[in-house]
């Protein structure tokens, strides 16, 4: 028998049998455009819930209410294999326009909004203020006791400015999780 | 950034001035009557009387009356597997639903186009918990290729043509409309299917040319080819089937096919390795092991097929056409994807080859050694004069039937296997089975489908005993609408498949796989008003195969069967495709990561 002329492949890959725990998890950020209409978020949040993928920040908006498109923005992770079947099994929905991945480190930029609620006297409060304008948050309400900061900035900036309010007196934190878009002048 | 082509405008979307108005549920069989149902199946019950009450007197669409939804379900697909038309079932609201799921999931798994019209309670009653309210398209979400709630009785023609529209094209499958009783009394315009299309939804049905010139440049360069077909081929149309054939013939490829895609190639052709998987032949698995270019048409790597995947064909290079882009790279990484309908790529590959007037590898040697794996005979069996064996019982049915105008569908287990094995095929949609959601129950209502689309050819499920007792209650359906479909149990006594599992990998301990307290089925045929007939005595199997065969009416056949045999030759779990297991069971075949795979 010949031995034939084709090289041979790579080694065959697969999603069974082999383990993922040597191949690397990425966290990927991916914008996904639909159509705005009943359900599609539920379709969207279901598969990944269905076929085991990871939600770790989800945000979604109509952007244009003229074509009914809303932008919905996952960060996810996992490893090559999975984040390319993610975005395959994403563009089989049928109301599922668009897959853009916009992934922080690549050519994207991710912000993120958080209200923090912080109540204290005295120095703490003083402390509390200096921190906010450091951060470049608004302080959007106010009481004797209490301010409520709006500050933006990508994930990791406001961890680090909820996690410095701790000892000042936190209260609650609201975020809206990861936004994001391309850098540049071209669309997604 | 990955985008769906824009799909282009209607070219005119010819519409009329002032459109028709009429009720809802008007709409509903105006619309379906369009798109050119002719045979729909289905089960009333108040969230659909408005509905039912339009398809009273009208002739143009024939309605069958099943006796459980799910057969409703199964006997569409079964419709739909046969004509390559999409299947159409129509069920009420609460458990009308709720019994759809399982074919709708069947449909999904097996790439089925269906349309299914569930009735809803009314719009205000919706999320009160009312009677025989559900969350229709909440259950459905996800077993569904996409679903509706019909709000607006202005929406209600377009959606249900859209409806049409994305069963039926890409990859097909399972839409669901689901319609509030107000809905279907309000009144609406009625909008004709011209013009319909969803801007977010564009199949992309043309292969890149560069794909197929690297599919050509493998193909001819290959001294050990496969061509690995698939339930695409089918549902990509006759016309795939025909180029796959062709192809085939320029190129001298041997083909094997997963038992979705069984019938697109001719059975009795010279290059025809049998099926490959679990329960493949050995020259199929082997061939696919030891290839240096597999050419997958339309399957999708599923686990029955690949067994063990980090040992699966690991010698060559994998060309996959699909039009869906999720099957690709999802279990095997492929080297050249191509994304189209197969008929598309099929005939684009045919052109390229002609137009390089490329000179073919000599296959010669690559053929000799699939003889060799063919002299094994994988499928001999020990034969018996005493009892019947189901290899010999399916055999049998074959020969007596195979010259005859004959659809096949079955149930779920051994039999199905042994029917996969035994039974051969010359033409696509000749068979229908439920492949990857494995159904028991599915068989009898296929029949049923299969049948009221072709009156006049036999029709033959072939049964377990205990499969067919999940959806027995439709041989009724069959006696009320004159259709002849014959049911021909294996019966083991055994749930066999559960059993021959139990062997290999629970010591012998048949946890609840006996059936017990079975019904006499001669007797159960006659209580439903159909024929009867036990055989037991191999001498006398061909005579009653012949009884049931012109018997004018639906037959029960009781074929009682050997009662341990083991569906051979067998991947075991957790297996590559060169470790079949030809010869008998020892129990030590499934090391202990086989043992926790399904």
């Amino acid at each position: 028998m010949s031995d034939g002329t084709i090289p041979p492949g790579p080694a065959p890959k697969s999603a069974y049998f082999l383990s993922h725990e040597d191949e690397e998890v990425e966290r990927r950020t991916l914008a996904v455009i639909v159509d705005n209409e009943p359900g599609v978020l539920a379709r969207v949040v279901g598969l990944f819930s269905g076929r085991g993928y990871n939600i770790d920040s989800l945000t979604v908006a109509e952007v244009d209410a003229s074509q009914h498109r809303s932008r919905i923005t996952i960060v996810t992770q996992g490893t090559a294999h999975i984040l390319e079947q993610i975005e395959a099994q994403l563009l089989r929905l049928v109301p599922v326009a668009e897959v853009i991945d916009i992934t922080n480190s690549k050519r994207g930029i991710e912000r993120e909004l958080a209200l923090v609620k912080v109540a204290g006297t005295g120095e703490k409060r003083v402390e509390a203020l200096r921190i906010g304008e450091i951060f470049r948050a608004h302080v959007i309400d106010t009481t004797n006791e209490s301010f409520i900061f709006e500050v933006t900035g990508a994930s990791d900036k406001l961890t680090q400015f909820v996690d410095l309010m701790r000892p000042l007196g936190l209260v609650e934190v609201s975020r809206t999780g990861v936004l994001s878009i391309k850098r540049g002048k071209e669309k997604g | 950034m990955t985008t769906k082509t824009k799909a282009k405008p209607a070219a005119d979307a010819a519409e009329t001035s002032t459109p028709r108005m009429m009720t809802g549920a008007q709409i509903v069989v105006e619309a379906l009557r369009e798109q050119g149902v002719s045979v729909m199946f289905g089960y009333p019950g108040g969230a659909v009387l408005p509905i039912y009450d339009a398809l009273y007197g009208q002739d143009a669409i024939r309605h069958i009356l099943v006796r459980h939804e799910q057969g409703a379900g199964h006997a569409a697909e079964g419709y739909a597997r046969s004509t390559g038309k999409c299947g159409v079932a129509l069920v009420t609201s609460g458990p009308g639903a709720t019994n759809m799921v399982t074919p709708i999931t069947d449909a999904m798994m097996d790439s089925i186009p269906m349309v299914v019209i569930t009735g809803q309670v009314p719009t205000h009653l919706i999320g009160t918990d009312a009677f025989q309210e559900c969350d229709t398209t909440g259950i459905t979400r996800t077993c569904a290729k996409h679903n509706y709630l019909v709000t607006d009785v202005n929406q209600l023609a377009r959606t249900i043509h859209e409806a049409f529209y994305i069963a039926t094209t890409g990859r097909p499958g399972p839409v669901v409309i689901d319609i509030p009783k107000d809905i279907q009394f309000a009144t609406g315009p009625y909008v004709g299917k011209a013009g319909i299309l969803k801007p977010t939804y564009v199949p992309q049905t043309q292969p890149a040319p560069e794909a197929i010139k690297a599919v050509v440049d493998l193909m001819t360069k290959a001294w050990r080819p496969v061509f690995y077909t698939g339930g695409g081929v089918i549902n990509s149309g006759p016309r795939a089937a025909k180029l796959l054939r062709e192809l085939q013939a320029v190129t001298g490829i041997p083909v094997t096919s997963t038992l979705m895609g069984l019938g697109a190639f001719p059975a009795s052709h010279p290059d025809w390795l049998g099926m490959v998987g679990m329960h493949g032949s050995f020259e199929a698995n082997n061939a696919m092991h030891d290839c240096d270019l597999m050419i997958c048409v339309g399957a999708r790597f599923d686990d029955r097929v690949t067994g063990r995947v980090d040992a699966f064909s690991p010698k060559s290079r994998k060309v996959h056409i699909d039009i869906d882009a999720s099957s690709i790279n999802k279990i095997v990484r492929v080297d050249v994807p191509v994304l189209a309908d197969c008929a598309e790529a099929l005939e684009a590959i045919l052109k390229e080859l002609k137009a390089r007037k490329a000179k073919m590898p000599d296959l010669s040697a690559w053929k000799e050694q699939i003889d060799a794996w063919r002299a094994r005979r994988c499928f001999a069996y020990a034969g018996s004069r005493e009892v019947i064996k189901p290899q010999y019982a399916v055999e049998r049915l074959y020969e007596l039937t195979k010259d005859r105008n004959t659809y096949i569908t079955t149930e779920v287990g051994q039999h199905q296997m042994w029917a996969a094995q035994f039974y051969h095929f010359e033409e696509p949609n000749r068979w229908m089975t439920s492949g990857g959601l494995g159904t028991m129950g599915y068989g009898l209502p296929a029949a049923v489908g299969v049948q009221a689309a072709y009156p006049d050819a036999l029709v033959i499920d072939i049964a377990g005993e205990a499969s067919i007792q999940m959806m027995m209650q439709e041989l009724s359906t069959a006696v009320q609408h004159k259709l002849p479909v014959k049911v021909f149990i294996l019966n083991n006594e055994w749930m066999g498949m559960v059993r021959q599992w139990q062997e290999l990998l629970h010591g012998e301990r048949y946890s609840h796989s006996y059936s017990e307290s079975l019904p006499d089925f001669v007797k159960l045929a006659d209580a439903l008003g159909a024929h009867g007939i036990r055989c037991d005595d191999p001498a006398e199997l061909d005579a009653k195969i012949l009884e049931m065969v012109t018997h004018p009416g639906p037959v029960l056949f009781d074929c009682r069967v050997e009662r341990a045999e083991n569906c051979l030759p067998m991947i075991p779990s957790g297996s590559a495709h060169n470790q079949m297991i030809l010869g008998e069971i020892t129990g030590n075949e499934i090391g202990e990561a086989g043992r926790r795979l399904v």
